[in-house]
């Protein structure tokens, strides 16, 4: 009798086939994300290790590296320290970054304005595919015809080289336009019909609306799409390094070969060796990359917090 | 001060200028591509293999490179992504992990693509001792993948309507046979359309495989489909430049000769390809939805 109950309890307990499924599924669902987690922690601890160790095992002073004017980690300078100044390409990076964005910012939301505002019907059929094939060209191609067609002209018409920060800025406008436009076209849209309808109510044309309404009201999603714009184009990296001269040189003008972060990691890491302070110097610059992408998104961060108030 | 009549006028017919002159600026790209690189083109071209300092090489091997890379990456990313979107939308409760979470998955969708790189560099390639092998690579390619897709299959889901998953549920199905049965196979044009657009980023990316695929194309043998051999197509131990490596490569280097004409011609097999791609993806996606929900 006894024996009996104790069965048909464990027979009452066990998990059913589909209760199974149910955990091993979830287990497993789980696991990727978790996959996905340690890769981040993975690639921010590696290299976060490695570019750490120019300043612990190599004793670089941090602020001799972020605000050196030469870079040349095999040599070191007059008292005999290493020459691992990185103010150039960290102001390369930043002066390139910020000019494209300055550029890029008009057109993107000019064409937002126009997709979301003006002509609904063009912007779908038209600018729509348009944006969408533009973020599709791969970041080579455009390094490609920048090498091609934007170098030689910034050469025909200021002389020197055509290499530099001006060709980089051209090459990146395009890259990222499509990019902050499509983001703009987003943050117009959730604009909600009503406050258009007042304005037009009030008797305002449909420029004043745009302009004192719809733009006003955007203006957080705005720069959260000017931002994530300023953040590809720091972190790309072929494309810029096929125009900009890779010459690790404070940038006199926007129209002498300078370089990035992103150029001199491409072209430095395949001719160093593992654990030198030539490499480890180049890792501190992927640090520098990395923890920037980091403050980027800290800021989209805090401009979705602020706009999120009204 | 303008009339505010002008004004309007004058702010309208400028944004009309805006949209065209993006238009034109996308145009005038597409038209270089293709002027300069169709012409390029030709079954020599696309089939032989590459000539360092000779004129008339081909792309042939990189070509292959870049769909077995593509083919391998998505292999190995899809599932983790899968798995990872389902979790996220199905069973995630919105507390403070899964905040973390999707931080983290931001973070890894915003980090630049030659970080990526060098992580798999320094992880694979130098760590694990995989050398630049199209194993590194692929590795490298599922990072830089991974964020998108999930993102992109989690959007495939939330498509999906609430009362679907209550019929399931009201059906006495687990949660579990619920997103297996009934959500995903709804959801499958959706996702089918988010992995190739994802697919044709991964065919044009270039920064993360530099220093992970590595930038040499040893010759291949392609009678020989042993993955064991080092010739071998298959053989997922060798170095492999893609084509778009290929492009950055002669480009920087400029021992090829004919340089230019390879990179038009490459440049123009690439970016078909991703117009193909984008096309497929929008044309299956519309066709597979008909044909699933019979609408």
């Amino acid at each position: 009798m006894m024996k009996s109950t104790q069965q048909l309890e464990q027979q009452l307990k066990r998990h059913s086939k589909a209760a199974k499924l149910e955990i091993w599924g979830k287990v497993v669902s789980f696991s990727a994300l978790i996959l996905i987690v340690a890769v981040v922690v993975g690639i921010i601890g590696f290299v976060a290790s490695k570019g750490l160790a120019t300043f612990f095992t190599n004793h670089v002073s941090l602020w001799d590296f972020l605000s050196g004017k030469s870079w040349n980690p095999g040599v070191t300078d007059a008292n005999g320290k290493p020459e691992v100044g990185a103010l150039p390409m960290i102001m390369g990076s930043f002066l390139i970054t910020v000019l494209s964005a300055i550029v890029a910012t008009p057109f993107a939301i000019g064409t937002a304005v126009f997709m979301n505002e003006i002509s609904p019907n063009k912007g779908a059929k038209i600018l729509q595919p348009v944006t969408e094939l533009l973020v599709g060209i791969p970041s080579v191609v455009y390094g490609f015809i920048g090498l091609s067609v934007v170098v030689p002209a910034t050469r025909a018409i200021f002389g020197g080289s055509g290499f530099g920060i001006l060709s980089g800025t051209c090459v990146l406008f395009v890259m990222i336009l499509p990019t902050v436009t499509s983001m703009s076209v987003d943050a117009l849209r959730a604009v909600p019909r009503y406050y258009r309808e007042a304005s037009l109510a009030l008797g305002a044309t449909q420029w004043q609306t745009i302009y004192k309404v719809v733009l006003r009201a955007a203006t957080p999603g705005l720069m959260t799409a000017v931002v994530f714009g300023m953040a590809r184009a720091f972190g790309e990296a072929l494309a810029v390094q096929m125009v900009i001269g890779n010459a690790a040189l404070m940038p006199g003008s926007l129209v002498d070969p300078s370089s990035t972060l992103t150029s001199v990691l491409t072209t430095g890491i395949g001719n160093t060796v593992m654990g030198s302070l030539q490499n480890n110097a180049l890792w501190s610059l992927a640090l520098v990359l990395l923890l920037m992408s980091l403050v980027f998104n800290l800021i989209v961060r805090l401009i979705g917090r602020k706009g999120r108030l009204q | 001060m303008m009339n505010p009549k002008t004004q309007n006028k004058v702010a309208i017919g400028t944004l009309y200028g805006v949209a065209g002159l993006v238009v034109l600026i996308l145009l005038a790209l597409l038209g270089y591509i293709l002027v300069s690189g169709l012409p390029q083109l030709s079954w020599h071209f696309l089939t032989a293999p590459a000539k360092a300092f000779l004129k008339g090489g081909g792309v042939g091997v990189q070509l292959y490179n870049s769909f077995y890379l593509l083919i391998l990456a998505m292999l190995i990313s899809f599932p983790i992504a899968l798995g990872a979107a389902i979790y996220l939308y199905e069973y995630a409760k919105d507390n403070w992990v899964t905040t973390t979470i999707r931080t983290a998955i931001e973070i890894l969708s915003s980090l630049p693509s030659v970080v990526v790189g060098l992580f798999g560099f320094l992880f694979f390639v130098v760590k694990l001792r995989l050398g630049f092998s199209i194993l590194s690579g692929a590795f490298a390619l599922t990072f830089f993948n991974l964020p998108l897709l999930t993102r992109s299959i989690e959007d495939s889901l939330r498509t999906i309507d609430t009362t679907q998953r209550e019929g399931g549920l009201a059906l006495g199905l687990s949660r579990w046979e619920t997103v297996t049965r009934v959500i995903l196979p709804a959801a499958v044009p959706s996702i089918l359309t988010g992995v190739i657009l994802s697919a044709g980023r991964v065919f044009g990316e270039a920064a993360a495989l530099i220093y992970t695929a590595g930038q040499s194309a040893p010759a291949l043998d392609f009678t020989d489909w042993n993955p064991f051999n080092i010739s071998s197509p298959l053989n997922p131990m060798r170095p492999a430049e893609t084509l778009a490596v290929h492009i950055w490569k002669i480009n920087s280097e400029g021992i090829m000769p004919d340089a230019k004409a390879i990179s038009s011609g490459s440049s123009a097999v690439l970016v078909l390809a991703i117009l193909l791609f984008n096309f497929a993806a929008r044309y299956l996606g519309k066709r597979l939805y008909k044909r699933l929900t019979s609408a």
